[in-house]
């Protein structure tokens, strides 16, 4: 194993991405993240593969993760001698002979694919990309490597401050230090539960046994968040790096990223990342001469939402049924292995590596009161731009979904959002001027949650809505304990009562008395939330509800499709 | 079990890149070689995992993924999640369903086609999604699902084809 000599590392990282940037041979950046992917990247890229072969260009095709216009994916980026970085969106196999002409070859912009260039070159007629609605109020932190550099490729990432806050932290601070600055930059978790990391680290940090683990927690299996995938997508270097630091900051010696089986591109990608990282020393038994020794690997679960729960990843780590386990032992005291073990979500462990190169000061100046820094979201439903986003926090719901998410996409006016996943809650368009900000957000009803805002328009019903969450989270109960697993079962008998037309006038009634039974009574966060998108749709459109039940709109709910899975796990 | 079987799942349980060697590790490398969990290497896996048959059926069973049917030639996954959802996954479920003939999730009599309702597929800027043999296909249409389901039937011709 090398030991890695930082300077030496960022000196040919350098060389190689100037050459790359130079303009002397073509750069092509093609987003294939899984948004990409789903809108045909594969087909561009081999479509681009197969013309510079044929017309003998010197130009190099990368693969990167996304800019996070992903409503306009596959985008195309590309670096040529004298012009202006340039981004094309929606671009068709059956484009890249025009874009090869008329770009590579004759030198000019094709304008009918253009979405933007970088910087406008004092050229008044071509609109810098910064400035599309998408991402002109974005302040990108984590993202600021999306779409930008090859994804696992660790001199791509040394070539852009990589790894220099890793080099810093071993060679100017101490654990404790570390913990004690992330505490003050008031980074708080960003799976859900917003709890401080600096505190969460201290846990760690504070037990005697050894050895000790950091998990990072992609199961990310909520309908409508994208996000943990797509920084694994884009840039798994950053969380990497954060993992590191919070291995040195705790006194771990192992980190496990943690992904479902299936979303093959985060996986490859993180597991390039740490074989590049192994490969120049970056991770081993003595980090850049420190004496520090950290060890990653990837590990895979199968489809189980609730392997997302933090006592239940440490399950399916072990490979286990994932079943939250009882607390106490808490898993800074007994975890994983029985070891201590702390949890981090890959959204927070990617800020880390900005917050130490720039300071606390730096991180807690961003954002609003009690939430510091930005929120990383996934825009999806009837929006206009629909991808993801980094924005800091206090802005207005509304802004977010007029301005940056481009408004209804529709005819329709958006009526609500259904926000943090399908134990958040949904929101009515009457409270978008609500902050988005942890403590608002859980105020007006509907969680942030890890980030997903999925914006319906009037057209949709919110009865069958709220019965399509309840049916995901009546599947994915995992059975434990008997509040959720009957508790979901019986909602969903409900919902699915009143959507056939056959509802009583108690059943919203039932439904509370079920829900708060169900908060009571339940093990962990999936049946203690699990009511929170019925009593969140009953709050603001509890009309619809009673309308349906009383047969006023009877045939919305008897028309609508419906199928849910016929597997279960029980 | 056939030697050949048996040998295929030992390669599929030693070439597990990551250190840490579980049930489900292991579990999802078979599935990954075979496309579904062929119920006679159970106890061979139970055996390498130094756990019980028991153990391994819990685990089976738990993770919506596992099968130990075989599926058909091809797997169309229909996402099932919240955008999809409001963008009409249920018209595109109905489409594909009608199509090949199924009431529910399942298998087409020919063995054609398996079609699964996904939670969701990770896409849901492009929604709605359906993956065909784990390749996304993003802004589906009910149309343009019976496009894919008629490329899939023309593959598995072509593939007849060959074999004759």
């Amino acid at each position: 194993m090398l030991n890695a000599d930082f300077k030496e590392l960022k000196k040919k990282a350098d060389g190689l991405w100037d050459r790359l940037n130079s303009g002397k041979e073509h750069w092509i950046r093609i987003g294939s993240d899984l948004s990409g992917q789903s809108a045909g990247s594969d087909a561009v890229v081999s479509r681009f593969e197969h013309e510079i072969a044929q017309k003998g260009l010197k130009a190099i095709v990368t693969e990167v993760g996304t800019l996070g216009l992903c409503f306009a994916e596959p985008l195309v980026d590309i670096v040529s001698p004298n012009m202006s970085r340039a981004v094309y969106g929606n671009v068709k196999p059956e484009d890249v002979t025009s874009i090869v002409e008329s770009h590579l070859i004759n030198g000019v912009l094709l304008k009918e694919l253009l979405i933007g260039v970088f910087g406008t070159n004092g050229d008044g007629d071509l609109s810098d990309i910064f400035q599309h609605p998408m991402l002109k109020d974005q302040l990108r932190i984590v993202l600021r490597n999306a779409g930008h550099v090859e994804p696992g490729n660790v001199n791509h990432y040394l070539a852009n401050d990589g790894y220099a806050a890793l080099y810093k932290v071993l060679n100017t601070m101490t654990p404790e230090e570390v913990c004690e600055d992330i505490l003050k930059s008031g980074l708080r978790g960003r799976g859900g539960a917003a709890f401080p990391t600096g505190t969460k680290w201290k846990f760690l940090a504070g037990s005697k046994s050894s050895p000790k683990y950091v998990l990072v927690n992609c199961e990310e299996g909520d309908p409508g968040a994208f996000n943990d995938k797509t920084i694994l997508d884009s840039d798994p270097h950053s969380l990497l790096e954060g993992l590191i630091i919070c291995g040195y900051a705790t006194g771990a010696s192992k980190g496990y990223i943690f992904i479902r089986h299936g979303h093959n591109s985060p996986i490859n990608r993180s597991w390039r990342a740490i074989d590049e990282a192994y490969e120049v020393g970056i991770l081993g038994p003595d980090i850049f001469g420190s004496g520090f020794g950290f060890d990653v690997e990837v590990s895979l679960t199968g489809d189980s939402y609730i392997a997302g729960e933090e006592t239940a990843l440490m399950e399916s780590i072990e490979g286990k049924r994932a079943m939250p386990r009882y607390r106490p032992p808490f898993p800074a005291q007994s975890g994983l292995f029985g070891k201590p073990t702390n949890i981090n979500n890959v959204k927070t462990l990617s800020y880390v590596p900005q917050i130490m190169l720039n300071g606390w000061e730096w991180f807690s100046d961003i954002g609003y009161e009690k939430s510091k820094g930005t929120a990383i979201l996934c825009l999806s439903g009837h929006l206009k731009y629909t991808g993801l986003v980094e924005v800091p926090f206090g802005i207005t719901l509304r802004h977010l979904i007029d301005d940056i998410g481009g408004g209804s996409s529709t005819d329709n006016p958006i009526k609500l959002l259904q926000t943090g996943g399908p134990l958040g809650g949904v929101i009515s368009n009457e409270k978008f001027d609500v902050l988005l900000d942890f403590e608002a957000m859980s105020e007006a009803g509907a969680i942030l949650g890890s980030g997903g805002i999925v914006a319906a328009d009037s057209e949709i019903s919110v009865v069958d809505l709220t019965r399509s969450i309840i049916a995901f989270c009546q599947y994915e109960s995992c059975g434990k304990c008997f509040p959720c697993r009957t508790g979901m079962s019986h909602l969903l008998e409900i919902l699915e009562r009143i959507c056939a037309g056959n509802g009583s006038s108690q059943d919203i009634e039932l439904m509370r008395l079920v829900g708060t039974t169900m908060q009571a009574g339940s093990l962990c966060g999936h049946g203690q939330l699990g009511f929170n998108p019925v009593s969140s749709a009953l709050q603001y459109f509890g009309a619809e509800f009673e309308d349906m039940i009383a047969g006023a709109n009877r045939d919305n709910g008897l028309n609508a499709t419906w199928y849910s899975p016929l597997r279960t796990r029980r | 079990m056939p030697q050949c079987v048996r040998e295929k799942v030992d390669l599929a349980l030693k070439s597990q890149r990551q250190h840490t060697i579980t049930v489900l590790s292991c579990l999802l490398a078979v599935q990954d070689a075979f496309g579904h969990i062929p119920e006679e290497c159970i106890d061979q896996i139970a055996k390498f995992t130094r756990s019980t048959v028991n153990d391994v059926w819990g685990v089976i069973t738990f993770y919506t993924n596992f099968s130990v049917e075989p599926p058909g030639e091809h797997i169309l996954e229909v996402c099932w999640g919240t955008t999809c959802h409001i963008l009409g996954a249920m018209d595109i479920a109905k489409t594909v369903l009608e199509e090949i003939g199924l009431k529910n999730e399942g298998t087409s009599l020919d063995g054609q086609v398996t079609v699964r309702f996904n939670t969701c597929l990770g896409a849901c800027a492009n929604a709605p999604v359906v993956s065909v043999d784990h390749k996304l296909e993003g802004r589906m249409t009910p149309d343009q699902a019976k496009i894919i389901l008629g490329k899939i039937k023309n593959v598995v011709a072509e593939e007849l084809d060959v074999e004759r």
